[in-house]
């Protein structure tokens, strides 16, 4: 791979940049994200971002009373069948 | 992936009866977890539907920015994010974002979905899919901006 000799300016950058922060050897080359320190803020936020969100992962439980409702639910659903089938 | 305590308890409980009728489809291609996960989104997302949210390819037309000006985010003044970010901050910031950035960003960020997958599910190109979560990290960081300087003023 041989590296960007063409400077982008900011603007440019941000448009490639949903293409290029999935990967970290374009970004290595590219020669934009190597001279501008705001490019390189910007793009060190956002890696911020995605990491903190990994630790994201829903940890809440579900209440008590919505097992209850699913339990009741299926417990309907399963009568109507029965019936149904009963009346075949 | 809601943003909406109530909405993700009826969701839960749909998961849970499509799980009860479609059991027996299960062919164990998969790990069990797996496909009940893809069983849950299926809800969420037929649901996103019913509402006539769109889930995809909202341009800025229909969440327009407040300054109107894309590369405000480059700012020299502004300070970068901090090597850590409050978990609360952040999780309120993700319930606030638009419904198609914030299902995108659930996806790939948070449940780790590849941009491939995701644009299987929401049949929508990959490029799509990109273009979602990159908008859903920036308006992230402007959310989280704007709790810093919140935070650092009190």
């Amino acid at each position: 791979m041989t590296q960007d000799t063409n400077p982008q300016t900011c603007e440019e950058f941000q448009a490639q940049l949903p293409e290029l922060i999935g990967s970290s050897e374009k970004l290595a080359m590219n020669l934009h994200i190597q001279n501008c320190p705001r490019c390189r803020s910007l793009l060190s936020d956002l890696m911020t971002i995605a990491e903190a969100a990994r630790e994201l992962l829903p940890t809440v439980e579900p209440p008590e009373e919505v097992w209850k409702h699913i339990e009741s639910a299926i417990k309907n659903e399963q009568g109507l069948r029965e019936s149904e089938t009963g009346r075949e | 992936m809601v943003g909406n305590v109530a909405e993700a308890e009826d969701l839960t409980q749909e998961t849970f009866l499509q799980l009860h009728r479609k059991i027996s489809t299960f062919r164990g291609d998969s790990a069990f977890s797996t496909w009940l996960h893809r069983l849950a989104i299926n809800v969420v997302l037929m649901h996103l539907r019913k509402k006539g949210l769109p889930l995809i390819s909202m341009d800025e037309a229909l969440e327009p920015a407040p300054e109107g000006n894309p590369s405000r985010g480059f700012g020299a003044s502004d300070p970068a994010l901090s090597g850590s970010i409050d978990r609360m901050a952040l999780e309120r910031a993700v319930t606030c974002l638009p419904a198609g950035y914030r299902l995108v960003f659930v996806l790939h960020d948070i449940e780790g979905y590849e941009h491939h997958e995701i644009a299987a599910m929401l049949n929508c190109s990959i490029g799509n899919s990109k273009s979602q979560l990159h908008k859903a990290r920036l308006k992230l960081r402007d959310a989280l901006r704007t709790y810093s300087r919140q935070e650092a003023r009190r």
